[in-house]
């Protein structure tokens, strides 16, 4: 709990220490970290499978800006409407994707991936989408007056929602709702027997989790400024499922983890080449995969625990390792 | 109807590559339950060996040879090095492996030879035959490259020992071991297969896409398609699927949603195939053991 | 001179060890039968000797080690193993099954001869012999099993329970075939069974296995006249 505080704490002073452009870059990893959440409470904790999500992030993202541009919505509202949005797409998707599991789902997801900037550019819907060129977003001043930059109010306030959607989640997940949707991830037709709907379970924790992409997707868009089709290709959509693994699949700190490394790795590794970032990821997630499964939160994980000797704290929901 | 006539024909050439490539997705799902979603970028980095061969000055026919000779070994090293550790692993270490393999394809290519396009030459003479206003030499000898490499595989499977030994491991590894029969090898070699027969689609469809490395991505789709309409574990549904597939693209982007969104055509098959028939047209299905 | 010998093994599924201490022999031209009820770890001692699972011990076959080996090594040394539930590679046809029986031979012409030989054993398998194997009813399926270990012209036969489910006339010919292919090829066999009777009238050496450990050992007839075997197996 301290710990978290001192995290928390160090979050909340970091864009007042940095130049704006990190504060830019701590942004969208607090962004990401939205995203990796959901990810995660899908993927990791409810075994969906999902090469997706990037497409929730998108309508998200297009919710948000279709809202504040032609309707004049003011940024703080979209999130909200972006993710009961996303909710409502990823329920809907997530009916029909009962039927699917493993490699089926993943592939039904990647082809939505794959398709979706098409979609984007569709002509007949360019008045909304604004086409190719996509739309262009203001960032908004701090409220009230207050003396602080557009970047460092953003930051905060991007904070501000991930500390309630991590507390909604970790909630969520410790409970029996978590409970219920792990034991359907390990052991399905036993929790069904035992009366857990696996149905709407599965359904709900895909609603959910596509909204909390979405709500990251709006705040996203406010964040870089501006949507366009090209920004949400298949490669963000594995960009997520790099971050789950690498940070750490059914965890929460993974999450944070994990948006770490998808936001700085490709800039420091841009440096390389053009195409060194992807060739990078690449071997990170086979060296994780084979070397390290529960990611680098498991990684921690371990080495608190032997730390602390056998007094470790546990998580109420331990993570099934990839190992199993 | 003559405009109808050359889509379905067109649509047909293009479904033959689709063809080819859903046949590897389903070697290798038959022999590792496992969709190889990085089928495509390894048949993009096949191709761009053989244009550095071509370019280097090799005669077309040689680096296509040398290209599948070098793809079938690649496969089988991918399978025994990177696929192995993780054949009993659980659904999402693998997905992760094989989407580690798409990202390193595809960024390796772009670093070796960057992103701007490039053209690929076809074998086949620029004239159409006969002068025929219906369907291009390219198109038509694509045709014929995909029904020989087709037959070939089937009388592989069907009349040699190391078919026969290969179908074995894919249906039943526990029995096959029993027999003497090397499980391990048998997956390698079917990978190694798969790899050769994606470069074969790649070098066919290179020159009408041209050569970039993103050009598979929207192939791979429409492969997964074929191979999800004709059943996941039916080489001959994988065939079939794929020139249903080929002429159902050209057609209905041409008459009905237009070219833009072609992509979605796919994906609209694959999710539709996978909620209401997932076996496909002729898959077998599956019960699930308590 | 013993062709497989087995000296405290100790063999599971996981960290649970289901057999435990199990030692035993098959004699060169020999038949041993293994007895025991369900659940006595008869199977999980076959998949043991084919290395189908986690073992510990001694395990030789002609004076060689095999217990670190792969299935299919083991396979290749000369064991033929008939697994519980046939192992049938039921999308294939009845004559491609006895084709890949004999897949890690060299000997084309004697293949040939065997596929030969296998059609006069069961001349229900030649009617079939197009069919596919997962259409065959139960026997047929079991004739085809011991069919296709025996393509392999393996030097020991390792039967898990062949009479499970058939009609005695067909459990009948499989044993009399057994016989004769024991007598006449020298083909040493290892045979796990419930039924008690039959593979005493078979064997030439028992085994009772009790939850994972040997009971009782000997001849075929002194464990068929022991008081307790009578008992509990033979019905008496």
């Amino acid at each position: 709990m301290l710990g978290l505080l001192v995290l928390l704490a160090a979050a909340v002073a970091l864009p007042f220490v940095v130049s704006n452009y990190r504060v830019f870059q701590f942004n969208m990893v607090l962004v990401y970290a939205i995203v990796l959440l959901g990810l995660n409470m899908l993927t990791g904790y409810n075994g969906q499978i999902s090469l997706g999500h990037g497409a929730f992030y998108a309508i998200g993202a297009y919710a948000a800006a279709i809202l504040m541009d032609h309707f004049g919505w003011p940024y703080w509202a979209t999130p909200p409407v972006a993710g009961a949005l996303c909710f409502v797409f990823g329920f809907l998707f997530g009916l029909p994707a009962l039927r699917l599991s493993g490699h089926y789902l993943a592939l039904a997801t990647f082809a939505l991936a794959v398709a979706m900037p098409q979609i984007l550019k569709y002509k007949r819907i360019e008045q909304w989408t604004g086409g190719v060129q996509g739309i262009v977003i203001v960032k908004p001043d701090a409220p009230f007056g207050w003396k602080l930059t557009p970047d460092q109010w953003l930051y905060l306030f991007t904070l501000a929602i991930l500390v309630i959607m991590f507390v909604l989640g970790w909630n969520l997940l410790r409970g029996r709702v978590g409970r219920a949707i792990t034991a359907i991830r390990d052991h399905p037709m036993a929790a069904q027997a035992m009366g857990v709907n696996l149905a709407l379970y599965k359904s709900l924790t895909f609603g959910v989790s596509a909204l909390y992409t979405g709500v990251a997707g709006a705040l996203g868009a406010v964040v870089v400024q501006f949507v366009a089709p090209d920004s949400f290709t298949a490669g963000l959509s594995i960009n997520f499922l790099i971050g789950i693994v690498i940070g750490g699949v059914a965890s929460i700190s993974g999450a944070v983890y994990g948006a770490l490394f998808i936001q700085f790795v490709p800039n420091f590794a841009d440096q390389l080449s053009k195409a060194a970032p992807w060739a990078i990821y690449g071997i990170f997630l086979l060296a994780f995969v084979y070397l390290m499964p529960t990611g680098v939160a498991g990684f921690v994980r371990l080495a608190w625990r032997r730390m602390r000797g056998a007094k470790g704290r546990e998580e109420a929901i331990v993570p099934r390792g990839a190992d199993s | 109807m003559e405009a109808f006539l050359h889509q379905v024909l067109s649509g047909l050439a293009t479904g033959g590559i689709y063809a080819s490539l859903a046949l590897a997705l389903v070697m290798i799902y038959q022999s590792t339950n496992h969709i190889n979603f990085a089928q495509g970028e390894m048949a993009m980095f096949s191709t761009y060996l053989a244009w550095n061969m071509i370019n280097a000055g090799l005669p077309y026919w040689w680096a296509f040879l040398l290209t599948v000779t070098i793809s079938f070994a690649a496969g089988v090293v991918i399978e025994r090095v990177i696929i192995r550790p993780v054949e009993n692993a659980p659904v999402l270490s693998v997905i992760t492996v094989f989407i580690a393999l798409l990202v390193i394809f595809n960024s390796v290519a772009g670093w070796i030879y960057s992103y701007t396009i490039k053209t690929f030459p076809s074998p086949f003479p620029e004239q159409p035959l006969f002068g025929n206003r219906f369907i291009s030499s390219h198109e038509l000898g694509t045709i014929g490259v995909t029904l020989a490499v087709l037959v070939a595989l089937y009388a592989f499977f069907r009349f040699t020992p190391l078919g026969l030994a290969m179908r074995a491991a894919a249906q039943n590894a526990t029995s096959s071991r029993l027999v003497g029969i090397r499980v391990g090898w048998m997956l390698a070699l079917g990978w190694g297969l798969a790899a050769a027969v994606g470069a074969i689609a790649g070098m066919l469809i290179a020159p009408i896409v041209y050569l970039e490395p993103n050009m598979m991505s929207g192939v791979l789709l429409y492969a997964f398609a074929a191979a999800l309409v004709g059943g996941i574990d039916n080489p001959f549904g994988a065939v079939l699927g794929g020139f249903l597939v080929g002429v159902l693209e050209n057609v209905v982007g041409a008459y009905v949603v237009g070219t833009e969104l072609k992509l979605t055509v796919a994906l609209v098959l694959i999710v539709g195939v996978l909620l209401v028939k997932p076996t496909g047209l002729f898959g077998r299905v599956f019960v699930t053991r308590v | 001179m013993a062709l497989l010998e087995v000296e405290n093994l100790f063999a599971g599924y996981s960290a649970q060890n289901v057999l435990r201490e199990v030692s035993f022999s098959v004699q060169q031209g020999g038949i041993t039968a293994i007895l025991g009820a369900n659940g006595a770890g008869k199977t999980t001692l076959l998949r043991a000797v084919s290395g189908m699972l986690r073992r510990q011990g001694s395990i030789r076959f002609g004076g060689e080690p095999i217990d670190r080996i792969s299935t299919e090594s083991i396979a290749r040394l000369g064991v033929a193993h008939v697994p519980d539930g046939r192992g049938t590679f039921l999308d294939m046809t009845t004559e491609e099954n006895l084709r890949i029986g004999a897949y890690s031979r060299k000997d084309r012409q004697a293949v040939a001869e065997d596929m030969d030989r296998m059609f006069e054993y069961f001349p229900r398998l030649k009617e079939r012999r197009r069919q596919q194997a997962g259409t065959l009813s139960g026997g047929e399926q079991q004739m085809l099993a011991v069919s296709r270990a025996l393509m392999m012209r393996p030097r020991l036969l390792l039967l898990d329970e062949p009479s499970f489910g058939l009609a005695p006339l067909v459990v009948q010919d499989i044993f009399r075939i057994m016989r004769g292919i024991n007598a006449q090829q020298g083909v040493s066999v290892l045979l796990v069974e419930q039924n008690a009777g039959l593979a005493l009238e078979l064997a030439d050496r028992a085994y009772v296995l009790e939850t994972g450990q040997v009971v009782l050992s000997g001849t075929a007839a002194e464990v068929g006249s022991n008081e307790s075997v009578r008992r509990a197996y033979l019905g008496f």
